[in-house]
């Protein structure tokens, strides 16, 4: 069957988007990573779909991509603003919030 | 006109609710108009009420008017409902008379005062519990007005709230008063889980029926009703409060101090009468009670140097009286002396406003004299209460109506001889302290100008009062002087009527009487020996006045202040000042851990998102290892 390798191709990407995400400091490769996570998610949505021949998935496709492209555009406007403030895209400056 | 009646409470708390809300954007001319107006409407409206009631009066002897049903749930059913027999239309008459007689004189003596809306929204609010407290047709509306009654009484002795020792003053009388209420609240608990009832007519009926006399929860029941008159009518032993409560404006002292509130105990007891007659023992002790707290006021009274407190004592003693008369039995008595003591106690405490009033808030009578000539009107008014406290025989109506109490205490079976004569004492010593008033402030020299009569509006109530003070006494006559029984065949349809030792005839009447009048003169006269300027003992005593041992003991009221400190405020406070107490220990643990809990979480908040990040995908983990399990 398709649906299997697309799975474990969906796994490996998101495994590698979460790494890259907790690893990496500077918050555009962050958003990177959440990218490459929301694209693994929506290939499983797909592989779903293809394994039992419904359109739900190919449905949760779109939902995910129209999100995908809301939560860049937010998010760009927000990096826009930390880089104005703090002249440094490093996550970790952002730590003013503490409990 | 009878169905008028549900208007007259509501009339005061419009006034109140229209003073309370936009008090703020209203002129001074206008508050007055609403704060008088409300009550003054109210009382034609009780006039109004009354000519209803007095076309079909011996036929229908009571009126009832359901307006809705306020608690409807299993086997209760509380209604706001009204109940209009004679007795309560007594009340009526006297809370919108009186009290309509008041709110024009504070008018003007508030005049000045930055709390003009607020003291009228109290003042008003004050009439209309009063009024639902007497008109109430089941216990439960007239503990709603008892308790409305209490609460205007506190928001009035602190009136004048920037002085922190009228605050205490307020606070003192809220909660030895509250003492009675909660008697009271419990004796309604009982009465209703024995009676399945709260109607007083219904309560009555099933009493009757269910209780002999003597039985265990008829003496409970009106035992604990008994502390909650006594707690509202400032009676031994929750007598302490009305001498602070003093600390109002002096309006306040007349209406709910003198004429209306202050007798809502001796309405209680004559209101639930049957219960009493169901409890033989208790209304031994109201009269003891009585009989001892108007000889210890009394006594008080003549001793003291504020002009005010001088008359909470006499208030103090003279419900007493009716608490003595309600003891033997003679309940219209006791409804008559009611009647003559709010008119001629409201006008002497409304004549003392006004010489207060014009020396700048001057309450020691040491400091006044003389004032005689300067306030005319205030002395002729102030003389006629007086006289009238005093029962002055033939011409003043507290004669008539103390004279009343005294041969019933003489001639009731459920009293003795030696009641009488405590009674009688104290008669005289009533006569010694109201004149004590007159000669000390009225006679002698100048020590205080005051700055001139009172206007109109201050006038006007004091010579009606004073006319009244008069007048009403004629409503009942003894039978040795005319035999007058206009009063007492009024209430005889609310009330039952008194019993009679059967040896009694007019000769033993007439020399009751005497003795009763002998009593009174000679206080007065003892009075005018001591304290008129330029009387033997007067002059002798003008250098150095002694200062007996005993002075001081009267001036505080008998140390009952002293002995509840010690009994119950100290250890009280001391009790909860103690550093340790144990109680607190273990609330002191719950907060100890639940810091320590915020301690912790709060260290997981360090506002690195990459370490949020990494929260989040260990606790999906777990979790999905935990459904995977």
């Amino acid at each position: 069957m398709l649906s299997t390798p697309a799975l474990v191709l969906a796994i490996m990407l998101f495994g590698l988007g979460l790494i890259g995400l907790l690893s990496r400091r500077n918050i555009l490769y962050m958003l990177l990573s959440l990218e490459i996570m929301l694209n693994a998610a929506a290939l499983a949505f797909i592989a779903g779909g293809a394994r039992w021949g419904q359109v739900d998935g190919e449905i949760m496709f779109l939902f995910i991509l129209t999100l995908a492209a809301a939560e860049v555009s937010v998010a760009l406007g927000i990096v826009l603003q930390l880089s104005h403030r703090f002249r440094t895209l490093d996550a970790d400056a952002f730590c003013e919030l503490k409990g | 006109m009878l169905s008028l009646l549900w208007l007259i409470p509501v009339l005061p708390l419009a006034g109140f609710l229209l003073l309370a809300l936009c008090g703020g954007r209203l002129s001074r001319y206008q508050i007055a108009w609403v704060g008088c107006g409300s009550v003054g409407t109210a009382a034609v409206t009780t006039a109004l009420v009354a000519a209803g009631f007095f076309c079909t009066f011996p036929d229908q002897e009571s009126y009832r008017q359901t307006l809705w049903n306020w608690i409807d749930t299993a086997g209760m059913t509380v209604g706001i409902s009204w109940y209009l027999d004679a007795l309560s239309l007594l009340m009526v008459a006297v809370i919108t008379g009186i009290g309509f007689l008041i709110h024009l004189y504070s008018a003007e003596y508030m005049a000045h005062d930055d709390g003009y809306a607020r003291f009228f929204a109290y003042m008003n609010l004050f009439v209309s519990a009063m009024l639902t407290l007497v008109l109430a047709d089941n216990l439960l509306l007239l503990y709603l007005g008892w308790e409305g009654v209490g609460l205007c009484s506190y928001l009035l002795i602190g009136f004048w709230y920037r002085e922190p020792e009228y605050g205490t003053a307020a606070q003192k009388a809220f909660i030895v008063t509250r003492i009675g209420d909660t008697a009271f609240a419990i004796g309604l608990f009982i009465l209703f889980t024995q009676l399945t009832s709260l109607s007083i007519q219904e309560v009555q009926s099933r009493a009757v029926e269910a209780w002999p006399v003597g039985s265990n929860p008829a003496m409970i029941v009106a035992v604990l009703f008994l502390i909650g008159a006594v707690g509202k009518s400032a009676q031994l032993p929750l007598q302490v409060w009305l001498p602070d409560a003093m600390a109002g404006p002096t309006p306040v002292s007349a209406l709910i101090h003198a004429a209306t509130m202050v007798t809502a105990g001796v309405y209680l007891i004559a209101r639930m009468h049957y219960l009493f007659a169901l409890a033989p023992m208790v209304q031994e002790v109201i009269a003891v009670l009585g009989l001892v707290t108007l000889l210890l006021a009394a006594s008080s009274a003549v001793v003291q140097t504020d002009i005010k407190r001088v008359l909470a004592y006499s208030t103090m003693s003279q419900i007493g009286y009716m608490f003595l008369a309600l003891g033997v039995g003679a309940w219209s008595a006791a409804l008559f002396h009611f009647l003559t003591h709010s008119c001629f106690k409201a006008l002497l405490f409304l004549a003392a406003g006004s010489v207060i009033h014009s020396l700048h808030h001057e309450q020691d009578i040491f400091k006044m004299g003389g004032l005689r000539k300067q306030l005319p009107w205030t002395f002729w008014t102030f003389l006629i209460g007086a006289a009238a406290m005093s029962g002055v025989p033939l011409i003043t109506s507290g004669f008539y109506s103390k004279d009343w109490i005294l041969w019933s205490v003489w001639s009731s079976p459920l009293s003795h001889q030696w009641i009488w004569f405590g009674a009688v004492f104290g008669a005289m010593l009533t006569g010694l302290y109201s004149f004590r008033l007159i000669f000390r402030v009225f006679f002698g020299e100048v020590r205080t100008m005051p700055t001139g009569e009172p206007g109109l509006a201050m006038r006007g109530p004091l010579v009606v009062l004073a006319f009244l003070a008069i007048t009403v006494g004629f409503l009942e006559m003894p039978h040795t002087l005319g035999h007058v029984t206009l009063f007492s065949d009024y209430l005889s349809h609310a009330l039952p009527a008194t019993d009679l030792l059967p040896d009694m005839d007019e000769g033993s009447e007439a020399r009751e009487q005497l003795a009763v009048t002998v009593a009174a003169l000679l206080g007065i006269g003892l009075a005018a020996l001591l304290f008129l300027p330029g009387s033997l003992l007067a002059t002798r005593w003008a250098d150095q006045s002694p200062v007996l041992p005993s002075m001081t003991l009267l001036q505080g009221g008998w140390g009952f202040d002293r002995l509840y400190d010690r009994l119950f405020v100290r250890p009280w406070f001391t009790l909860t000042r103690h550093p340790h107490d144990m109680l607190d220990r273990g609330y002191e643990w719950l907060a100890v851990c639940a810091e320590s809990c915020h301690g912790w979480m709060s260290l997981t908040q360090t506002g690195h998102v990459r370490w949020y990040a990494a929260t989040i995908t260990v606790g999906t983990l777990i979790l999905l290892g935990l459904f995977a399990l």
